[in-house]
């Protein structure tokens, strides 16, 4: 009888413990946002968190499968993320965002027309266009003498223990799929496979498969080529002016990041409010300045520095677009992609 | 025995952090998901035995076998300096032996990285003297140096109890004898350390085998260890089905790896893990 006492006396204390963390300040609404690392200039939360009285909570993810795996597994609580165009497309199918309601947006219209609407979001119902940009090869002038403008330069022995490629699945099977001359989104297991055949040779050429660490790497010319998102490439080459970004001619992916709301938020207005504030245009500017990427706000777009406007690294030639692919969701076909990515890093 | 009441709230957290935890694991382990229905199935496990998992799993152990061994001989004769008599401000020196410790080992790890790197201190050095930079980052040697570089104090420090606790009488007496100190180091004190020897390999080992911080930082991603495919497993994949079953391969080696030196121990007195 003893034993049953203490065990439901401990188990009522446990879950008081438990419990008890989340009712302590109903007055002052936190908001948890998850973004990418290095995504944004945090000085423009502060300010959000000085106008509104809306406590922020600021967290970082490295790829869009970590963020995916995250809130899929519950147990987090966010109330903004900022996924990318696929990953958005995943999230809507499985019924994971809120719709936001857009006429609590109003800074919506500063958006480029161009860039709403877009495939992963037809209707624009879930998502706020945030940033955009392409995949390249960044390079090290000093240290590569030749043109870059095939993917086939990661394949040349060469530069054995020089190239730095992305840890990140769809962007790596996707530069071998360009490689190869096939679809970012193919379905087809042959060419899958071959994909996996190409980067598992091109490993013993491969320094590290890397994240956010790619900017220090290269900023100290550890490395001669690496793979890396544009909106980075344009801020490591304001560090390191030896270096260089191209979109190889084979095409690469072009990319959109999205704010979206995941069904876990608690806090839909507040969330919705934080949303608006980021796209309205001297904070968008600010955002923009500070990490580098290209933005589809228009007013923040004409307030940058003509130096800005003018690279082709963060606005490129439509021509450079037209030869790019948007990453869509694979759906049940992602296991395989799941597989190849997991016996390439295995071998 | 009888269990007093104060364990209770230790029974409760033990319940809620190991026993159910352990269950979950077991239950996603041996169950698949297809389409929405969850069921039974072995698969996980079938697939952990295909060649290029197995290799993994023998990497791992490679490396975490070769770490060990090097721990062992640079810890032996540490523990020996530090246990011996002679040894002056010997507290002064475990201090700063352990000194390192009190720092988080990712930092610690951080810092190699930057030590090693293509253009980092140890190779400014180097061409500073004229001699031919090391290229070491991002290979197996980085990892097997991480882990021999976090986990020689748990080679050390139960080896040093071990040998300090030995009655110098004993060595004494085996010098009447006439033994020479090559004959009192292996006939005596040696076998006298087993035990610290013993729960220093198994200390060693077990944190070097499931392992994935140290080979991801240091091995820069290539050298996926069988705590890399775990992690992401669940972190990425999102297959937690398959993670769960490598999950429980690593539990039974590492049971496997204790029970081996737990029978070893049986002869000899304390120092032991259990």
């Amino acid at each position: 009888m003893k034993l049953s006492k203490w065990l439901f006396i401990s188990v009522l204390l446990f879950s008081l413990v438990l419990t008890g963390a989340g009712c302590g300040n109903s007055s002052q609404v936190t908001l948890n946002v998850y973004n990418w690392g290095d995504y944004i200039d945090e000085s423009v939360i502060t300010d959000f968190e000085k106008e509104t009285g809306i406590k922020v909570n600021y967290e970082t993810f490295t790829t869009n499968e970590d963020m995916y795996i995250k809130i899929k597994s519950g147990g987090s609580s966010y109330d903004v993320a900022i996924p990318s165009d696929y990953m958005i497309e995943r999230m809507i199918k499985e019924d994971m965002l809120c719709k936001i309601d857009m006429n609590n947006i109003p800074n919506i219209n500063y958006i480029d027309p161009n860039f709403r609407n877009l495939d992963y979001d037809p209707d624009e119902s879930y998502s706020v266009p945030y940033m955009w940009g392409t995949v390249g090869i960044l390079y090290n002038k000093t240290m590569v003498e030749e043109p870059v403008n095939s993917w086939n330069i990661l394949w040349d022995p060469k530069y054995q223990k020089q190239i730095l490629m992305l840890n990140s699945q769809r962007d790596s099977i996707g530069v071998a799929l360009k490689k190869l001359g096939y679809s970012i989104n193919t379905r087809d297991i042959k060419e899958l496979e071959a994909a996996k055949e190409a980067l598992i040779e091109q490993k013993p050429l491969v320094l590290a498969y890397v994240e956010d660490d790619v900017k220090d790497k290269m900023i100290a010319g550890e490395a001669a080529l690496a793979v890396v998102w544009s909106g980075d490439a344009v801020y490591m080459k304001w560090e390191n002016p030896d270096l260089e970004y191209v979109v190889p001619d084979e095409g690469s992916n072009l990319w959109f990041d999205a704010m979206v709301i995941p069904k876990t938020s608690t806090h839909q207005k507040e969330a919705e409010m934080f949303i608006n504030f980021m796209c309205r245009p001297d904070i968008a500017l600010r955002n923009t300045e500070y990490i580098g990427y290209s933005t589809p706000h228009m007013e923040a777009k004409k307030n940058l520095s003509a130096e800005i406007l003018n690279d082709a690294t963060a606005y490129p030639p439509q021509e450079v677009i037209d030869k790019c692919e948007i990453f869509k969701d694979l759906g049940s076909y992602l296991k395989e992609y799941d597989r190849i990515w997991t016996e390439v890093k295995a071998q | 025995m009888k269990i007093k009441w104060v364990s209770y709230p230790y029974l409760v957290w033990m319940m809620i952090f190991v026993v159910v935890p352990l269950l979950l694991v077991i239950y996603f382990s041996l169950t698949i998901t297809d389409g929405g229905v969850t069921k039974f199935s072995l698969a996980n496990y079938e697939k952990f035995f295909e060649p290029i998992y197995i290799k993994v799993l023998l990497r791992s152990i490679y490396l975490a076998l070769i770490s060990t061994v090097f721990c062992l001989a640079l810890g032996y004769p540490l523990a020996m300096i530090l246990a011996s008599k002679e040894m002056s401000r010997k507290n002064f020196l475990i201090l700063l032996f352990v000194l390192p410790m009190w720092m988080n080992f990712l930092l610690r790890t951080y810092a190699w990285m930057t030590l090693l790197e293509r253009k980092g201190l140890i190779n400014t050095f180097l061409s500073y003297i004229n001699l031919p930079p090391l290229e070491i980052l991002y290979t197996n040697e980085a990892v097997v140096l991480g882990m021999i570089y976090n986990f020689l104090p748990f080679m050390v420090l139960p080896i040093y109890s071990v040998l300090r606790k030995i009655d110098p009488y004993v060595i004494e007496a085996a010098e009447d004898l006439g033994a020479n100190s090559l004959t009192v180091f292996l006939k005596v004190i040696f076998p006298l350390s087993l035990p610290g020897v013993v729960s220093g390999i198994t200390m060693v080992f077990m944190p070097a085998v499931s392992t994935f911080v140290i080979s991801r930082l240091l091995g820069g991603g290539q050298f996926t260890l069988i705590g890399n495919l775990i992690e992401q497993q669940f972190l990425t994949v999102g297959d937690w089905n398959f993670g769960s079953a490598l999950s429980i391969v690593m539990m039974i080696l590492i049971l496997f790896s204790m029970a081996a030196m737990a029978r070893y121990e049986k002869d000899y007195e304390g120092g032991g893990l259990w």
